[in-house]
């Protein structure tokens, strides 16, 4: 199937993504994927199905179980003249390879004096909702973001998935690309002829009584949270930020000039995650525009619960209302 | 601490072609192939390489340099590895190998930036083939590791044309047998059947731990678990570290898969500069070591086997001296950077929020100027 049919077709973020992966893979003979799963098997959740066996095994690499060695290695390929795509099978396992992605993979085109490019890109299948076991719930974006040296950012629609994922791959810098796995088969939509900017927020919901930044796995959550409110006569504005890091500021604090409030989600915990990050450069930068405290409906400063409690800890529609209601009674 | 000696005996099945008093043996697995002018010209390396290394002690003992970590003792490991390498080879060092450094054609000065803190490492890894110093312990055997994968699919293995094949070699310490990355790399190696050699100097100590800290084998013998070759050499003769290296990149570019070398050696001097082994170790097994120079036995075959006079040794001396004066005047003239420099090179595309705070920085380090002018 060539790639560029798939424009105007409707497809789930699965295959949305699969798709994007072959286009990068036709468009440069030094892409190459790798991780645990991704060959005959296609991955766990078959994001790299049918890759293999149309692009080979040099190309679509099944590696031995170690994600310091996946990430490390795509190093060295990176060093060599490739463009490494790594696929870590659960966020919760990327743990292992923590030091070669902060210390080599975020670091190298530095110590290099911007001699060596590191255009690795990192999937991580991330956040919650599936009813998983321990390590394959997690959202770990912040300890990223806060790295000097990588991008960071999540798809939320499959458009997205399919253009930014090859956006990701061509970029020259390393980019950590998170892919909220409750969304895989969640809805088909259609595929954009064209994409927006990597780092670029999108509105995706134009409003006035107040401003719901948010990415990946929760810009559903916040699509249904504004709908549920519009009933209630409070028209939000919604955001799609898209890049954690870096962040598109200015989308946002245009947007926060024109509503006054802000609420960020996201399923990461609450403190030192990225809804922290925004409410500072928002009373940075829109101080006199701010009709409320900006609030941050989040996961909580606990370990990722046990399935059965994972309802009542992600920021689901009923706790992003509940921050609406106390954003518009400030 | 009477075993700490002992532990240092070489092992008898060590590969050894030239012993600590000068006399060539031969080892039917290893033919050196060697003209005593190659001997000659490898002599010439140890001795450049130990001056360099004294230099930059002394830099930094007159605050030139923030740290040094010192070859000392472990020139012959490291000229006899980096002179069995070809053009294209790719080696990976960690932060002593000055001596891989100099085969490869690095001017020394190139390596003080790390340690005067004018740079990062701040050299291309393809300018010469020789990669980035490492600082994080073990990591780069992963990255020499992914190279060789992308040899093997740039097709650059196996097809007999000398010019064409390409091994890497990783360097790494008795320390970094510990660590997981090394471990993976070996896993990796062995299961892709990579051209890769792993070259471990085993120099007995791990800053202050012994290598009974890191291991219950013998550290070549880990290689049989993962399923590829290994061999200990005497890591203070160049011959023997040559002849072996070079065996092993052969058989690595033939696409005979990875082998595992220990060179058996000893770090004379400190961790670093910042370190003190009287706290850990006898004087004694120094005054052992010192009877192993990796110089010394060249310099008495050289004069006893080959003929080289008083004029060979002396024209190298003065050569040293030189070299001296080009790292003493050189370390002193390296530029500081810039301020304005933090910011570069972060990312290949600067971000608007890093660039934000370069604008920032750049104004208040500005007014900064103004006022003191």
């Amino acid at each position: 199937m060539s790639a560029s049919s798939v424009i105007g077709t409707s497809l789930t973020m699965a295959k949305a993504l699969n798709e994007g992966l072959r286009k990068a893979m036709e468009d440069d003979p030094k892409v190459v994927m790798m991780g645990e799963d991704v060959g005959k098997l296609g991955g766990v959740f078959r994001i790299t199905d049918g890759l293999q066996k149309d692009f080979g095994e040099d190309r679509v690499i099944d590696t031995p179980l170690a994600e310091s060695g996946i990430v490390g290695t795509a190093v060295g390929l990176a060093i060599r003249g490739y463009r490494p795509v790594c696929e870590i099978q659960f966020d919760g396992f990327v743990f292992p390879a923590f030091d070669q992605i902060v210390s080599q993979v975020a670091k190298l085109h530095n110590r290099s004096a911007g001699q060596v490019k590191v255009p690795i890109t990192i999937r991580i299948p991330y956040g919650g909702g599936i009813g998983a076991v321990e390590h394959h719930s997690e959202s770990p974006e912040a300890y990223f973001a806060h790295t000097a040296g990588l991008k960071v950012v999540a798809c939320a629609d499959p458009s997205d998935a399919y253009w930014m994922v090859q956006q990701a791959i061509a970029d020259d810098d390393p980019v950590i690309f998170l892919e909220p796995k409750r969304r895989y088969h969640a809805a088909k939509a259609e595929i954009a002829a064209a994409p927006t900017p990597l780092h670029q927020a999108r509105v995706i919901r134009p409003g006035t009584a107040a401003t719901l930044a948010t990415y990946g796995a929760t810009v559903s959550v916040a699509l249904e949270a504004a709908e549920a409110a519009a009933a209630d006569g409070t028209q939000l504005e919604v955001i799609d930020l898209r890049s954690v890091s870096p962040i598109d500021t200015e989308t946002v604090v245009d947007s926060v000039r024109r509503t006054g409030r802000l609420l960020v989600t996201h399923e990461a915990p609450l403190s030192f995650g990225p809804a922290a990050e925004i409410a500072a450069r928002v009373q940075e930068q829109a101080f006199y525009s701010l009709e409320a405290p900006v609030l941050r409906v989040t996961g909580y400063d606990t370990p990722y619960p046990p399935s059965r409690l994972e309802n009542e800890w992600l920021p689901n529609l009923d706790r992003v209302l509940d921050g609406i209601d106390r954003l518009m009674s400030y | 601490m009477s075993e700490h000696v002992v532990a240092v005996q070489p092992e008898p099945d060590m590969i050894q072609l030239l012993t600590p008093e000068g006399q060539r043996v031969d080892h039917p697995d290893y033919p050196l192939g060697l003209s005593d002018e190659d001997i000659a010209g490898l002599y010439r390396d140890l001795v450049l390489v130990r001056r360099i290394d004294t230099e930059a002690i002394a830099l930094q003992r007159q605050g030139e340099l923030g740290l040094w970590a010192s070859l000392l003792g472990q020139e012959a490991a490291q000229i006899g590895a980096g002179r069995a390498l070809r053009p294209h080879d790719m080696a990976f060092p960690t932060y002593r190998e000055h001596g891989v450094a100099w085969c490869r054609g690095v001017d020394p000065l190139t390596l003080l930036g790390l340690f005067r803190g004018t740079n990062l490492g701040g050299w291309s890894p393809s300018e010469h083939n020789f990669n980035l110093y490492t600082i994080v312990i073990g990591a780069q055997t992963l990255h020499a590791t992914g190279y060789a994968m992308g040899v093997v699919r740039d097709g650059a293995v196996g097809t007999g044309d000398p010019d064409r094949d390409t091994a890497v070699l990783a360097f790494f310490g008795d320390g970094a047998s510990s660590q997981g990355d090394v471990n993976e790399a070996f896993v990796w190696a062995a299961a892709g059947n990579l051209p890769i050699v792993f070259l471990c100097q085993n120099n007995q100590w791990a800053i202050s731990e012994p290598v009974e800290r890191q291991s219950r084998v013998p550290l070549y013998q880990r290689s049989a678990g993962f399923g590829f070759p290994g061999m200990r050499v005497d890591g203070n003769d160049v011959l023997a570290s040559y002849a072996v290296t070079r065996r092993a990149l052969d058989d690595a570019r033939n696409a005979q898969g990875p082998t595992l070398i220990e060179a058996f050696t000893y770090r004379m001097n400190p961790h670093t500069t910042n370190d003190d082994p009287r706290r850990y170790r006898l004087g004694s097994e120094l005054e052992t070591w010192k009877l192993r120079d990796p110089i010394e036995r060249v310099r008495a075959y050289l004069s006893r086997e080959a003929g080289y006079g008083s004029d060979y040794f002396a024209a190298i001396e003065d050569e040293s001296k030189k070299l001296a004066e080009h790292v003493r005047a050189g370390c002193r003239a390296l530029p500081d950077p810039t301020p304005q420099s933090l910011f570069d090179s972060v990312y290949v595309t600067m971000p608007a929020e890093l660039r934000a705070q370069r604008d920032e920085f750049v104004e208040f380090v500005g007014s900064l100027e103004e006022a003191s002018a």
